[in-house]
């Protein structure tokens, strides 16, 4: 994710029931649309549940691509996000190796950074870390020399920025 | 029937469209809709068994078409509901208003690639306007209520609706339910609410736009027709006197006798029609959607044009073309509201005064009519002169439909609409087959009127069996079949742009007998070859109501479609019939 601007981020209500998602997905890849990411989960009221998706408004106009979603008759609400207008955070857990010659300086890293750590044996460390796309991207390049064993990311969830 | 009733889900089914106003539907059984078709037996819905499963949807097409109601169909699984994808798609692109129920295998059985079974709503997602999978008997009533409503409204579209069996089986304890009448709060679609009222400060922007307009054109596509807006748009052209482009989605929406029509635009349009949009400064559109087939190369489409774009769907505005006013709304709605505003600004009166391009409008049409040479004597019969004689010995009210390809454009050129609903034919898809089917659906809804289905070759061999349906049925239509013996249309682009290298479109010219074919499935055949006997037969076949008539005219392959714009050139490369080639607009 080299050029953060050029991702917008769609945050779609839609009905919280079987095959959605497929809708949703479907109409992105007929158009010809990659999918950055995608965060879904239901909402506060079990009804609906809201899909997060991050897209490179570079590759396609977005414009037609929200009012053909806006058509879909489970999708209740969509808000286009630009990146200026959102607040927006994503989840990684990662584990690391961690022997004794590096763990010193591998839990200065985790403090500075205020990661957390989720589990540790005398091998690795499993560290959870939540912050903006980017700094999981810088986050991710600090940890790699020394070793990352297994990474997940969830994709971004964003709300409006508060005036 | 009361509320509370106990009663499986096949009876609910039945009862839902039943009261959803359905009078028929179109369909075959098969193992997993079969608890369904039980029931239709004490059932006051008239169910036409049909021969294959596309033959059933494009019927509830034509059947929609013709009467402005969803067009009802019912197959089973796997084959079945894949063989209906086909006019699902038809109607999808052309806003047609359809109910389509497929059966499927049991709930538990789902996923297990049980006999017949495929992913209906999977494969059908791209195709619907929206999809259900039924999951208990007791969502029934409310899923109908809900298909119907979506069908109907906004945008209408297909809307299909995937039945388990154990939920209609009698046999089966997940059928039973306890019935309601299912109201608007049941069908809970809180993502659908299609505006249809136009935005009022919109509405006078654009009145005044059209005021000082020096070239306006209206471009009117089928959304007029589907919003039953064609009173409206007469009231709202005879007001402003503006010139009528009528796409061919729409024609028949205003009237081709009227001195304000100019006909269909577009790539096999006449030269007025695509000349007057190409020059035009301001093009009104109102419920038609930018086709390709009508702008040609988008970059050279209207020029000059400032566009006002009125369409129920907002995914319609600015899609295409950028809009100068974009509109969302109930074509007729809108028309209504925008006569109303054009009346408040001072009628015709305040308008520009458009004399020059009314002149220049009748110059060109006065230049460029539609025209053919007649056949010589001893020539295969020329497909035009087949369709004026046909227009000549048809009253005006007569429902035409249409396959596609050449005869399609012969039809919408030739005949002439002077009525809304009489014509019918496949627009955005191009589905070759479409007229016998989309016939029987039309002469089904409108028993009185007179069907005729303009049909070619290559056409008929696709979907001809549903004329045993008619048959047996008793379904009178009569087909006109335009046998030049080839895929004129593929034959005619292979002679402009390949070199006359024909490839793969000759069929033949003896085989299949088309006379004897037609006998075969219980209809009247006659066979004409040359024009004296055009309008015998035409007579002849109109007095024939008892059962279908087949007449096949044997038509002069050689003959194309003029005028003609190679796809990817302008609208302003419009090609013209050879003997006009040369003469200055």
């Amino acid at each position: 994710m080299s050029n953060p601007d050029r991702f917008h981020t769609i945050v779609t209500t839609v009905e919280n029931k079987p095959g959605v998602l497929a809708r949703v997905s479907g109409l992105f890849a007929r158009r010809g649309f990659n999918i950055e990411s995608l965060a879904v989960a239901p909402t506060d009221d079990e009804r609906f549940s809201r899909i997060t998706f991050t897209v490179d408004v570079e590759s396609a106009p977005l414009e037609q691509v929200v009012k053909q979603l806006n058509k879909l008759i489970n999708v209740v609400e969509i808000q286009e996000l630009p990146p200026e207008d959102c607040v927006s955070r994503e989840l990684m857990l990662v584990t690391v190796a961690a022997d004794a010659h590096h763990r010193r300086e591998l839990m200065g890293l985790i403090d500075d950074w205020r990661a957390y750590v989720l589990a540790e044996n005398t091998e690795r460390i499993m560290l959870s870390f939540s912050a903006r796309t980017a700094r999981l991207d810088e986050f991710e390049e600090c940890l790699r020399p020394f070793g990352i064993v297994e990474l997940q990311r969830t994709g971004r969830v964003a709300l409006p920025a508060l005036d | 029937m009361s509320n509370n009733q106990q009663m499986c889900g096949g009876e609910a089914l039945v009862k839902a469209l039943e009261r959803a106003g359905v009078e028929v539907m179109f369909g075959l059984p098969g193992g997993a809709i079969l608890p369904v078709y039980d029931p239709i037996i004490d059932s006051s819905i008239r169910h036409i068994l049909v021969r294959h499963e596309q033959g059933a949807g494009h019927m509830a097409e034509g059947y929609a078409h013709a009467t402005g109601r969803p067009g009802v169909v019912m197959v089973t699984s796997g084959p079945a509901a894949t063989n209906v994808v086909t006019p699902l798609c038809d109607a999808f692109l052309d806003s047609v208003p359809m109910v389509c129920i497929t059966g499927q295998v049991p709930y538990a059985a789902i996923g297990t690639d049980a006999f017949q079974e495929c992913d209906t709503t999977g494969i059908t997602m791209a195709v619907t306007k929206h999809n259900f999978l039924v999951t208990e008997a007791q969502d029934i009533p409310r899923t109908i209520r809900a298909a119907f409503h979506i069908a109907t409204t906004g945008r209408p579209g297909p809307v299909l609706v995937d039945i388990p069996k154990d939920i209609v089986d009698p046999v089966n304890p997940r059928s039973a339910m306890t019935w309601y009448e299912a109201t608007d709060a049941d069908m809970d679609l809180p993502g659908y609410h299609p505006i249809t009222q136009g935005d009022p400060e919109l509405i006078r922007a654009a009145a005044e736009m059209i005021r000082t307009a020096q070239r306006p054109v209206l471009y009117v596509g089928g959304g007029i027709l589907k919003s039953r807006a064609a009173e409206a748009l007469l009231q709202l052209a005879e007001m402003v006197q503006i010139p009528v482009v009528t796409t061919l989605m729409a024609r028949g929406a205003f009237p081709d006798n009227h001195e304000l029509c100019l006909g269909m635009p577009g790539m096999h349009g006449n030269f007025t029609a695509v000349t007057a949009m190409q020059k035009s400064d301001l093009l009104v559109s109102l419920g038609a959607r930018f086709d390709d087939r009508v702008t040609g190369r988008l970059d050279g489409f209207a020029p000059a044009a400032k566009i006002i774009h009125v369409d129920i769907d907002p995914a319609e505005l600015g899609k295409v073309r950028r809009v100068d006013i974009g509109i969302q709304g109930d074509c007729r709605l809108v028309i209504e509201d925008l006569t109303a505003a054009m009346r408040e600004i001072g009628g015709v009166e305040a308008q520009a005064d458009r004399r020059a391009w009314r002149s220049t409008i009748s110059g060109w049409q006065e230049k460029f009519p539609l025209v053919y040479e007649q056949s010589e004597p001893g020539e295969r019969l020329k497909p035009q002169y087949v369709l004026e004689e046909l227009r000549d010995n048809n009253p005006a009210d007569t429902i035409v439909t249409s396959g596609v390809g050449q005869h399609q454009m012969y039809a919408s050129q030739y005949w002439k609409f002077d009525h809304p609903y009489t014509w019918i034919n496949s627009g955005g898809l191009g589905t070759m087959g479409f007229s016998i089917p989309a016939a029987i659906g039309a002469k089904v809804g409108k028993p009185d009127r007179r069907v005729w289905a303009v049909d070619g070759d290559g056409c008929f061999q696709m979907t001809a069996q549903e004329l045993v349906t008619a048959s047996v049925e008793d379904i009178p239509i009569k087909v006109a079949l335009l046998n030049n013996s080839y895929l004129g249309m593929v034959r005619q682009w292979q002679e402009m742009f390949y070199d006359e290298r024909f490839s793969e479109v000759y069929l033949s010219e003896q085989t299949p007998d088309y006379v004897k074919w037609s006998e075969a499935m219980g209809c009247v055949g006659i066979r004409v070859e040359s024009p004296e006997e055009v309008a015998p037969a035409i007579t002849k076949a109109n007095e024939i109501n008892d059962r279908p008539v087949v007449v096949e005219f044997r038509t002069d392959p050689r003959e194309n479609v003029f005028p003609m714009v190679p796809a990817g050139k302008s609208n302003s490369e419009l090609v013209v019939d050879p003997s006009q080639q040369g003469l200055e607009p």
